[in-house]
């Protein structure tokens, strides 16, 4: 048996990239620079798109729903990705083990994963009804009398958030999960030998190993948190008044409500931008980049 | 617009949202690749199992002549708009299609997309004047007709629950708004509430201040807001029509959790239906909803309706009705045969056939003259004569705002007016803020 390097002739050359680099330049960058330009016009969608050059973006400075869009967005994304990391990491970790309790329970907390967000929504929306639903009856032990939760601008954006959470958690669980089976076993046996106790190995060997999948699930949901919007537009529609509108919310409703796809597109490259920047930030923060995998490109 | 489309408007908005930036980058969606030829035209409409089956008989009695063929295409409701306003002018644009008259209607004039078919409505009279002038007068703008109505008349009115009313010791409806507002107070005594509203939707809130506005001033205010008159919206009318609306709220009116009630769930109605609220202002096509939703609540003739009241001193009409006044078709003017589409429209839309088809699905046209048949067609005969009867009588078919306004006027309208309903806003900071969101 020979040893042959890993580097050099077995890589894939830059032609087995192609496909995916055509349909990239084809479905993401064109659109995006599209985007970039109209965001530079006047358009609805009827008559030719009119220039008005920095318009839309002066405008952004002027409108208060923007400020607030952009708000409520900056919140979602921090409180989703403290919620659901605290929960799906160790409930993840769990359920990496053996067990059949945990092989079922596993299964069963997957279903929301199976669900569409329309369908998330929809039923939510059932669940949080204050005259026939759920609300109605739990209100009330919660201090909510008329089961006015998602009609509340106390309430509503903390409900929206939480069926978010409650429909990525088993996504991120699953990474997690993944990831924690493999972490080798020797390890766990090292410090078995050493007298570590559980929260000391969960602490000094399964965080540390989970690192590049934290970091993983962390772009995802923000740069998720940061696009999210069927959950809340069938769920709240942005309201009551504006208590829930967050920013790609503000866009679809400017874009195809208010048909002003100028001004739409000006929030759309925010939202562009402010995704890419935030993803670009925790890799370079967390030293992702330096990271080297062991089987480049294999 | 109808129920239907309201339901399914919510759930495909999110499918439509995702191809945003391919929309926006495209500038086109794919269509029938019918327009365009001489001898074949395209029809756009709303899919509405119902009368969609009326609309094809229409069309298949038009080709059946042997002229130009025309084809008819459906869309749902939120599909449809983006595909219109991106189609439109276009080789793939239809030939015939539907709008809502009004502010929608006009952006397509004003565009120079849609025909002028006034020379040819003026040829016909028989024609012209068999539609209520009320109604044909949404589908013109600046004196032009640009649009035929081709679907049923849809005002607001109140629907009741009479065993709630009957409980409460109410035995007739208030035609004042005194009156109302003692009803109000009597049922919220008697333990009911009284009035169920699907706030989570502000164009069901939108109901209230449209009426209000023109009871207490008159309907030339709002025709000088849908204008875009300067300063139309601080009119002290309007600032009064929304102090009325906030009194309702304060007196606990629609409850305390009126703005998580959804109407796509049949979550109002069924505050209704079970007696749990004891009305509710909704467009005629509240019957149709109820009849598939909650048969039992009609068939024990539960079901009570009535005008909404008059304003005691109000400058407005009390007979003047508050709705969608039709639905239109219009003929685009890119068109390769406008004449032969327009002709489809003028014979076709006043068809006693067609006619006979709308009543038995629960739409009355928007003709004079047809009593008889509104008397005897369908299950809905009695509800039919009512609308009918109050279309025709109305000193002004106002149309709703949101359909009058330009779309982006609409859409900053239902937000302001929904912080109105929560009390985030005054009055008077309502007014200022349309003002200033000017056009």
């Amino acid at each position: 048996m020979s040893t042959t390097s890993v580097t050099g002739s077995g890589r894939p050359g830059f032609v087995w990239a192609a496909p995916a680099l055509a349909f990239f330049a084809l479905f993401a960058l064109l659109p995006m620079l599209a985007v970039v330009v109209l965001s530079f016009t006047a358009y609805d969608g009827l008559s030719a798109p009119r220039w008005t050059g920095l318009d839309n973006w002066v405008r952004l400075g002027s409108d208060p729903l923007f400020t607030e869009s952009l708000q409520l967005s900056f919140v979602l994304t921090g409180v989703s990705w403290v919620v659901q990391t605290a929960v799906a990491l160790p409930l993840g970790v769990w359920l990496a083990g053996r067990g059949r309790s945990r092989a079922v329970l596993a299964a069963l907390f997957f279903v929301p994963l199976l669900m569409s967000s329309a369908a998330i929504a929809v039923l939510w929306g059932t669940l949080f009804d204050p005259n026939f639903g759920l609300a109605s009856v739990l209100g009330p032990l919660v201090g909510i009398e008329d089961g006015n939760i998602i009609g509340s601008n106390r309430y509503a954006f903390a409900a929206v958030i939480a069926v978010i959470a409650w429909q990525y958690m088993p996504f991120h669980t699953l990474l997690y999960q993944a990831a924690a089976r493999a972490i080798p076993a020797q390890l766990y046996e090292a410090a078995l030998i050493d007298g570590a106790g559980r929260w000391r190995t969960f602490v000094s060997i399964t965080v540390p190993q989970l690192r590049d999948t934290i970091i993983t699930s962390g772009v995802l949901i923000v740069v998720g948190s940061m696009t999210t919007f069927e959950v809340v537009l069938i769920l709240t529609g942005g309201g009551p008044g504006t208590a829930s509108r967050i920013l790609p919310l503000h866009m679809y409703l400017e874009g195809f409500r208010s048909f002003d796809m100028g001004y739409a597109s000006a929030l759309a490259v925010v939202l562009l931008v402010l995704g890419t920047t935030l993803s670009l930030v925790i890799a370079r923060v967390t030293g992702y980049r330096r990271m080297t995998s062991q089987r480049e490109g294999m | 617009m109808s129920t239907w489309s309201r339901v399914r408007r919510t759930v495909l908005a999110a499918a439509l949202a995702t191809g945003l930036a391919a929309v926006a980058a495209c500038g086109g969606t794919a269509g029938p690749q019918a327009g365009g030829e001489a001898g074949q035209l395209t029809l756009w409409t709303l899919q509405n199992e119902g009368i969609n089956s009326v609309q094809q008989a229409a069309v298949d009695r038009f080709n059946d002549t042997g002229g130009p063929q025309i084809d008819l295409t459906t869309y749902l409701n939120d599909p449809y708009k983006s595909a219109l306003q991106t189609a439109i002018g276009s080789p793939n644009g239809p030939d015939v299609f539907y709008n809502w008259g009004g502010g929608n209607l006009k952006g397509y004039a004003d565009a120079g997309q849609a025909a002028d078919l006034t020379a040819a409505l003026d040829a016909r009279p028989e024609v012209k004047q068999a539609f209520l002038p009320q109604v044909l007068e949404t589908g013109t703008i600046d004196g032009k007709v640009y649009g035929i109505p081709m679907q049923g008349v849809q005002p607001l009115s109140f629907f009741y629950n009479k065993d709630v009313f009957a409980q409460a010791g109410i035995t007739e409806f208030p035609t004042t708004w005194q009156g109302f507002l003692d009803t109000v107070d009597r049922l919220e005594a008697a333990g009911v509430q009284p009035i169920a509203l699907a706030g989570a939707q502000s164009w069901t809130e939108m109901m209230y201040p449209e009426y209000l506005l023109d009871r207490v001033g008159g309907s030339e205010k709002f025709q000088a807001i849908a204008d875009g008159k300067p300063g139309a919206w601080r009119d002290p009318a309007v600032v009064q029509a929304m102090t009325m609306v906030q009194d309702l709220v304060d007196r606990g009116a629609f409850g305390t959790n009126f703005t998580a009630v959804d109407y796509d769930n049949q979550a109002s109605q069924a505050l209704l239906t079970s007696g749990r609220a004891a009305m509710e202002l909704m467009g005629s096509w509240q019957v149709t909803s109820l009849n598939d939703n909650f048969p039992d609540f009609l068939e024990q003739g539960k079901l009570g309706w009535a005008p909404f009241p008059a304003v005691e001193g109000g400058a407005g009409d009390p007979s003047t009705v508050i709705g969608n006044p039709s639905n239109y078709y219009s003929v685009s003017a890119r068109s390769a045969d406008v004449p032969a589409a327009t002709d489809f429209l003028l014979t076709q839309m006043t068809d006693p056939q067609y006619v006979q088809g709308m009543l038995e699905k629960g739409q009355v046209p928007a003709l004079t003259g047809i009593e008889q048949q509104v008397a005897s067609a369908g299950p809905f005969a009695d509800f039919n004569t009512y609308t009918y009867d109050q279309t025709k009588n109305a000193a002004t078919f106002v149309q709703s705002w949101d359909q009058a306004l330009p779309a982006a006027e609409a859409q900053t309208m239902l937000t302001n007016l929904s912080k109105v309903f929560t009390k985030e806003l005054t009055p008077q900071q309502f007014a200022e803020a349309m003002d200033s969101a000017g056009r």
